[in-house]
């Protein structure tokens, strides 16, 4: 599994998202109040690229006239048709069992660690002194 | 909350690869409010500042956007210069006709002058919306061809536009709404029939409209998926009238287009009302022959939102009885329930049949030269 520095940290601040192309495949790097993910930018359903979508919550309810409001901030909304998926886990909340999105690993890595490897810089110059974006695909 | 959009870089595929389609309902917008006002008389900006609009509809545009996504649109499909969704024919042009290969879009634009109290106004703001569609859209792009709105409420002024409009080569279809003052087989829209067979051109009947009636026959729903598919059940009502009244007997050469509100359920509507005229056949002597004969023989479907059952084949039943030839593709553009071309037909269709679907139904139907 290849590892890809996407960004400097200082490049995707908490409520950003970027977009990118590694290894032919579209994909979306998140910073949710500090935590990162990855996310294939393609819906399985048509075909949109998903990421473009907002990300909301997760309405749920037990019964009629109770509702509850989860994981906010967590889940993307197809811009196209508004299926929801996990941006953690890919899974889509309409058909769990049949449409996922395929979730990568997202997380940082010192300057000094990139540089030794075993990275592939997509879009930054990475400096030693940085903090990196890594994504594993 | 922040989204980033990305540079419109996608529409850059190659296109000579893909099959040409027809997308036979794309929603062209204004891109202000203002932007009638070149083709309106200034007796009617100045009724639109002072008075403003009249609807039989307490809200003009139907219970309030966004409607699942902004103005009911795609969320990647706001124009890069600004504007609502729609409103720019450059990023039409890089969003949907180049990369789908599109030879034949059909405009039909929403929100215009239908549906309003005041008849002398909604002839007007008809008519200034079909000179705006050859202004903006068809004039600057052969592939688009623009539908005749009309003030459907009044039959005379709707037939008036339609015969002014007749041989323009700009425009394909008559463009009505389903939901309107009456159901639409009654006399009071008969003169836009007759005025339609005599051009030769096609009545597209788009679901949605603003005739004051609740958007579902049991009254206003609470939620917007009651409303979706209440758009079937609208225009269901809308067929068995235009059946029933006599409008497909009266005007035998009318052609008749069924937008946006599936088409699934064209089998059941036609077994019922054959059922029930072969019972009750006494209290419509003027309808002669089994309410599907007319259906079949002058009654098209376009294509989008497809039924998506969970056997394919299902689907297949319906079109089999409706006829591969009967079939308009539509995307919808730029709306957010949006088909994508590449998607909505699996495998297993024979290449005739594909070929009628995505485009020469629509060229036949529209009269576009092959």
């Amino acid at each position: 599994m290849a590892r890809h520095v996407v960004a400097a940290v200082d490049e995707l601040p908490p409520g950003t998202r970027k977009f990118l192309e590694i290894d032919g495949r579209p994909i979306a790097v998140f910073n949710i109040k500090g935590e990162y993910f990855g996310l294939m930018n393609r819906c399985p359903h048509q075909g949109a690229a998903l990421c473009e979508g907002p990300l909301i919550g997760l309405a749920q309810s037990k019964e009629p006239g109770e509702i509850e409001y989860t994981k906010l901030g967590e889940v993307i909304r197809c811009p196209w048709h508004g299926w929801e998926f996990d941006i953690r886990t890919g899974q889509s909340y309409c058909d769990p069992r049949r449409f996922r999105v395929k979730a990568y690993s997202a997380h940082v890595e010192p300057g000094a660690s990139v540089v030794k490897g075993p990275y592939v810089a997509e879009t930054v110059t990475v400096k030693l002194e940085s903090d990196y974006v890594v994504v594993e695909l | 909350m922040n989204i980033q959009f990305r540079e419109n870089t996608e529409a850059a595929s190659p296109l000579t690869t893909k099959t040409a389609i027809a997308d036979c309902d794309i929603h062209p917008a204004r891109a202000t409010r203002t932007e009638l006002y070149p083709y309106l008389a200034k007796r009617w900006q100045h009724h639109l500042e002072v008075y403003g609009v009249h609807a039989y509809q307490g809200m003009m545009e139907g219970p309030p956007y966004p409607k699942a996504q902004p103005n009911a649109s795609r969320r990647d499909a706001y124009p890069p210069e600004g504007g609502p969704q729609g409103s720019s024919l450059s990023f039409m042009q890089k969003q949907l006709l180049d990369p789908n290969n599109v030879q034949l879009g059909v405009l039909n634009p929403l929100n215009t002058g239908q549906g309003i109290r005041n008849h002398e106004l909604s002839a007007a703001l008809c008519s200034a919306i079909n000179d705006w569609q050859i202004d903006k859209w068809t004039s600057r792009d052969k592939r688009l061809k623009a539908s005749i709105v009309v003030g459907n409420e009044d039959g005379l002024s709707a037939a008036a536009e339609i015969r002014e409009r007749a041989g323009d080569k700009n425009f394909v279809q008559v463009l009505l709404l389903s939901r309107n003052v009456e159901p639409l087989g009654q006399r009071r829209y008969w003169p836009i029939y007759q005025a339609a067979e005599e051009a030769g051109l096609p009545v597209g009947v788009h679901a949605f409209g603003f005739g004051g009636n609740p958007i579902t026959p049991s009254g206003w729903p609470s939620y917007y998926l009651e409303e979706m598919v209440g758009h079937s059940q609208c225009q269901q009502s809308a067929l068995a009238s235009l059946v029933l009244e006599g409008v497909f007997e009266r005007f035998p050469k009318l052609k008749m287009v069924m937008i946006e509100a599936g088409f699934g359920w064209a089998p059941s509507l036609a077994w019922r009302l054959d059922k029930a005229w072969q019972r009750l056949r006494s209290e419509v002597p003027h309808v002669k022959r089994p309410p599907s004969e007319y259906i079949r023989e002058q009654v098209w479907w376009t294509t989008q939102p497809m039924e998506d059952p969970e056997r394919r084949e299902d689907l297949f039943d319906v079109i089999n009885w409706i006829g591969w030839d009967r079939l308009l593709f539509a995307t919808d553009y730029p709306h957010w329930d949006y088909d994508e071309p590449s998607r909505v037909l699996p495998a297993g269709v024979s290449e005739a049949n594909r070929e009628a679907f995505y485009l020469g139904n629509a060229k036949k139907l529209y009269g576009i030269a092959a």
